[in-house]
């Protein structure tokens, strides 16, 4: 038995070659991604461990609790603390660090990085430890910086020259003395570390005379948690707590490994769609292969092999099918590991070097996925081939078709249909988060559905296209006869296709509306002709807005400063504004009350007032951090947004109380409106900081449009596999149709059907095929996307579903030339078909 | 009974004609000649029975004649129309246009009616059946009340009478039969056989049908005997036992020699 199995299986090659592509694109993808994230994550584990081979154990200030209306502010670590963790004993070293945000300006005055991996910080001594000098010599004084060298290479900047670094505020332009190599997993991920000497930086980042944190080397001898102990006593553990830097290398680890496992997780459920679509393309051959080789089988049978022999034998044809696209799926996906990385490198984000890891665990995954998904898809084709009753050998009637009643099919998927109908339905209706479980289940329970019921909906449909089709004249009329022959078939190569479009279509119903609403959001509450900010998100320094607000042409001006406070002894943000200035820059709806900000008059807004109880006319005391308050009273509450909201009061009320005040924004309105000439003047009055971002309404929008492509683009990417996979079932379905109907289409051709027609019978059949996969598709996604939509709708004030119509009609002409491409080689193949072997009686 | 030479010329306009046909297969020892310098003409309004036993090449040379299948030498000509020079798309049309097919099996589109299979070859050609005509060819194969049928609701013999309607609705200048009731019983099989005897006498149709069956040459007008690729004999109106006793005494000469 096995050798006939594998006679099998050699004997049909094309047919082999598509089922062994779409299982291999299925593993490829599974192994791929996991091959990807293992490999990351252990460049990434690797370059941490690295990064704490200098440091035992790290001293940190403890946060500390507030209680009541007193704000506990964190203790910082001082110079005495460092002499005394010093003179511990067993101690080696000791470096205090300092941290902060520093960005890095290029050649062209463009910030180096996304902002976000932007970093500065001391450099040590002479010779830091942490810093291995590649050139040049240690950072001393005001006008002297070190920079990593990865940094260096990418701006083309070397020792001796000047370099444009800005902190919060001023546009600092210090020489570089030294370049030095780091393990720093920020560096490495594509950001910049510019190092000062300790009392600059301490300057600099608003820490004179402290530290963020003090690493101790152990003498050679002394444990890590020897050494830790010893600290623990020296310093007392009120203010400060130890960290051992193998504990520190272990929780970056973790740390990384958690961010990588959403990812990881991410990039498997697309390879659990393509495997999925895959499963369905690899029953389908196989039940074309039976189909086949009916006779063959019945043969067998007939000469004495068991229904048991049967079913096996078709197994271990899958078996063998599975075994080698397991195997190419694993090398491919091995290949797609390595892609992947490199391909995030060209997106800007630096991966760390490091081997592609390929572990045990990889390669099993990859093959049981083979194994497993291609003899569970074969399982019933095999069962089917085991009740050919032995007859059929004798009869010459090729393969009959399916007469089995869709009754009990068509109940079922109208039943899973309604039900997941009915949870999407009801799950829009709750609110925010509750409603995410049941939405995912109900959307789940229609899409297996609407799978049961495609054979009952492909003759409506396809019907539908009738008239289109008749200006094809026989062609067109056989081939919409055709595709309804055998609704199972039909039905499971559309469903292929129609998952991956139902994905996309929804995905882009749903970030178009997400845009459009954010957008509105960002855009209509808004007067100002320009917000400007920090590239990685910090707070401006106060001078930005007093820069600002003496620029020509500047007619008004507001921060939004960030205030902690407490309330009723609860941590409260508050935003201090120009109380004088806010309503011009603003738009923003008032419920209640009047829009008056300044003195002890606040706005708040209506989620705000909610929590507390507020009303217009109510009075509050916010307690700040150096001890004092203040008594507020409600004037308005308004209609809050993304950008803003919470208590809005005049920043001079507050600023008094704030040691280191900084502003999210700064909000400005000119004379001129937003143009290029006015965006020029306020970065040069601000002296073109690499690190501070002047964007007007339209480079908001730009923004956020951008964003949602990015992210589109990756998903479509990601989609594109269960759309090949779908093209490999069609291009499947029609090669076996073509086969079973090479007599019919042998007499077509002999009453006198040319070969362009006969090929044109192939290619319309494809594409009713196709497109009603497409069609299901795109219908399911933008009900799917505006179920979501109004789901999230419930959290967002301007939430408006976008219709994306070019998108929803460039999504059907791709199912079309999915259609059209999949035919390519059965038509041709059915147009050249042999005449007198297809009519031949045997 | 000896070797008549073929085919007395002289009277009636000949509807296909082929002149030294051979069609081998193969090269050098591995060489099988399937026909071998055939001769023969197909007259109008005749109906010749092909026989021959199995490998005599008696399939072959209808596929040669009507266009099916390409021709080593000779020349085979379908009315006024030489096909040895016609390329693929010029060879469809003729037998879309100008000739009418009978098959064994296969011979109509499951997803088509009866109506609609009867039609196809019109179809195809983009041309209006002639309504006519097409009333009369169904009259005759007594289809009236099963044209809206499909193919598995009819029995076999049906089916032929379906695919024998077909054959004749087009009006094509001759029709050629392969085994046409091959797989029928032999009452279905007579009643088929004898709408095509009537087509050739009552309509002028010209038929020319490939069998092995003498009870079926019994219908036509005149047998063509092949052997070994060469025609060797011919009979004119054929009767079961004749053909019979010929194909007997045939058969043991081919023993002997």
């Amino acid at each position: 038995m096995f050798r006939t199995a594998l006679r099998n299986v050699l004997a049909h090659k094309a047919r082999l070659l598509m089922t062994v592509l779409a299982v291999m694109l299925g593993v490829a993808f599974v192994s791929g991604t996991l091959v990807f994230t293992n490999t990351i994550s252990e460049a990434y584990q690797n370059s941490s461990a690295k990064g704490f081979d200098q440091v035992d154990v790290a001293v940190q200030p403890k946060s500390q609790e507030d209680k009541g209306n007193t704000i506990n502010k964190t203790p910082e670590l001082t110079k005495a603390q460092l002499d005394t963790a010093a003179k511990v004993p067993g101690a080696a070293d000791t470096i205090g660090v300092v941290s902060g945000f520093t960005a890095m300006a290029d050649k062209d005055g463009k910030l180096i990085g996304g902002g976000f991996q932007s970093q500065g910080g001391n450099y040590w001594g002479d010779k830091d430890p942490r810093y291995p000098l590649k050139e040049g010599r240690a950072p001393h004084g005001d006008n002297q910086v070190a920079i990593d060298s990865e940094t260096a290479k990418r701006a083309g900047y070397k020792v001796g020259d000047q370099v444009r670094l800005s902190v919060d505020g001023p546009v600092l332009t210090p020489t570089v003395t030294g370049i030095f190599t780091t393990d720093d997993g920020n560096v490495a991920a594509g950001g910049s570390l510019a190092l000062y000497d300790t009392a600059t930086a301490q300057k600099l980042f608003g820490k004179p005379g402290t530290y963020d944190e003090i690493d101790v080397k152990a003498a050679s001898g002394t444990s890590q948690t020897a050494l830790k102990a010893g600290l623990d006593k020296a310093l007392g553990t009120k203010l400060v707590e130890t960290t051992t830097g193998k504990q520190l290398a272990d929780d970056q680890a973790e740390q990384i490994s958690a961010s990588m496992s959403g990812l990881k997780q991410g990039l498997l459920v697309f390879a659990g769609i393509a495997l999925f679509v895959g499963t369905f393309i690899i029953a389908n051959t196989f039940t074309m292969l039976v189909a086949q080789r009916t006779k063959e089988l019945a043969l067998l049978r007939a000469v004495g092999a068991s229904r048991r022999q049967v079913t096996r034998s078709v197994l271990i044809e899958a078996f063998v099918v599975g075994t080698v696209a397991g195997l190419t799926g694993l090398v491919a996906g091995i290949g797609i590991g390595a892609g992947l990385r490199s391909l995030m490198g060209t997106l800007g984000a630096t991966v760390p070097d490091g081997p592609l890891i390929i572990t045990p665990g990889t390669v099993a995954t990859a093959l049981a996925v083979g194994v497993v998904i291609t003899m569970l898809a074969a399982w019933l084709p095999g069962r089917r081939a085991a009740k050919i009753p032995p007859v059929a050998a004798m009869s010459s009637v090729h393969a009959k078709a399916t007469t089995k009643s869709l009754v009990l099919r068509n109940t079922l998927g109208a039943l899973f249909s309604a039900a997941g109908i009915a949870t999407v339905l009801a799950a829009t209706t709750m609110d925010g988060s509750d409603g995410q479980a049941p939405m995912g289940f109900g959307a789940v329970l229609l899409i297996i559905g609407v799978f049961i019921l495609t054979p009952l909906l492909s003759r409506p449909l396809i019907a539908a296209a009738a008239p289109v089709l008749r200006i094809f004249g026989v062609s067109g009329k056989l081939a919409r006869q055709n595709s309804v022959r055998n609704p199972r078939r039909t039905a499971a190569t559309a469903s292929a296709l129609m998952i991956g479009l139902t994905l996309i279509t929804g995905m882009t119903v749903m970030a178009g509306s997400l845009q459009k609403s954010i957008d509105k959001m960002a855009s209509s509450a808004i007067r100002a002709d320009y917000v400007v900010s920090m590239a990685n998100g910090n707070a401006l320094s106060p001078d930005v807005d007093k820069k600002l607000r003496a620029t020509d042409g500047v007619t008004a001006t507001s921060p939004l400063r960030n205030v902690y406070s407490r309330i009723d002894g609860q941590g409260e943000s508050l935003t201090g504004v120009n109380g004088s200035a806010i309503a011009k820059l603003t738009d923003l709806k008032v419920d209640s009350g009047t829009f008056e900000v300044g003195g002890d008059q606040v706005v708040v807004d209506e989620d705000t007032a909610k929590s507390y109880g507020w009303k217009a006319g109510s009075a509050f005391t916010a307690h700040y951090e150096d001890g004092r308050s203040t008594r507020l009273t409600v004037a308005g509450v308004y209609e809050g947004n993304e950008l803003i909201r919470g208590i809005l009061l005049d920043s001079a009320v507050v600023t008094p109380h704030v040691s280191d005040p900084g502003d999210m924004q700064v909000l400005v309105k000119t004379a001129d409106g937003a143009n290029g000439a006015t965006k020029d003047r306020l970065e040069k009055a601000l002296g073109t900081n690499p690190a501070i971002k002047v964007q007007s309404k339209q480079d908001l929008s730009n923004d956020i449009a951008q964003m949602f492509t990015l992210m589109l683009n990756m998903l479509y990417g990601l989609l594109a596999m269960a759309v090949i996979v779908a093209v490999l079932g069609v291009i499947n379905t029609l090669a076996m149709s073509v086969f079973e109907r090479s007599q019919e289409i042998g007499m077509l051709r002999a009453i006198g059907l040319d070969r362009k027609s006969v090929k044109r019978m192939v290619r319309l059949e494809s594409l009713v095929i196709s497109l009603f996969g497409g069609v299901l598709g795109i219908g399911l996604g933008v009900f799917f996307g505006w179920a979501a939509g109004e789901l999230l709708g419930t959290k967002m004030a301007t939430y408006e579903l976008v219709l994306p119509w070019t998108r929803m009609a460039v999504f059907l002409l791709l199912a079309a030339t999915v259609g059209i491409l999949a035919a390519l080689w059965p038509a041709r193949r059915a147009a050249r078909l042999n005449m007198l072997t297809a009519i031949k009686s045997e | 009974m000896t070797t008549t030479p073929v085919a007395d010329r002289s009277t009636a306009t000949v509807a296909a004609r082929a002149t030294d046909l051979s069609k081998i297969y193969g090269q050098g020892e591995t060489q099988v000649v399937a026909l071998d310098r055939v001769s023969v003409d197909f007259r109008q309004a005749e109906f010749t029975a092909i026989m021959g036993p199995s490998g005599s090449g008696k399939s072959t040379l209808m596929h040669c004649v009507a266009g099916l299948d390409t021709f080593s030498s000779g020349s085979v000509r379908i009315g006024e129309t030489e096909l040895g020079s016609l390329k693929d798309r010029q060879l469809t049309k003729l037998r879309r246009d100008k000739i009418g097919f009978i098959f064994q099996a296969f011979n109509l589109l499951p997803t088509l009616t009866a109506l609609e299979n009867i039609t196809l070859p019109m179809d195809i050609a983009g041309r209006k059946p002639d309504k006519q005509w097409l009333d009369t060819v169904i009259q005759m194969v007594g289809l009236r009340d099963r044209l809206g049928h499909r193919p598995a609701q009819l029995s076999g013999g049906q089916q032929q009478r379906v695919a024998v309607a077909r054959a004749l609705a087009s009006r094509p200048d001759i029709i050629f039969g392969d085994e046409p009731t091959g797989n029928l019983d032999s009452r279905s099989g007579a009643e088929v056989l004898g709408f095509l005897r009537n087509s050739v006498r009552e309509l002028g149709q010209t038929v020319v049908m490939v069998t092995h069956d003498p009870v079926a040459a019994a219908y036509a007008d005149r047998v063509v005997f092949l052997a070994d690729g060469r025609i060797v004999d011919e009979m004119y109106r054929p009767t079961a036992d004749n053909v019979l006793d010929f194909m007997k005494q045939f058969d043991a000469k081919g023993r002997t020699s």
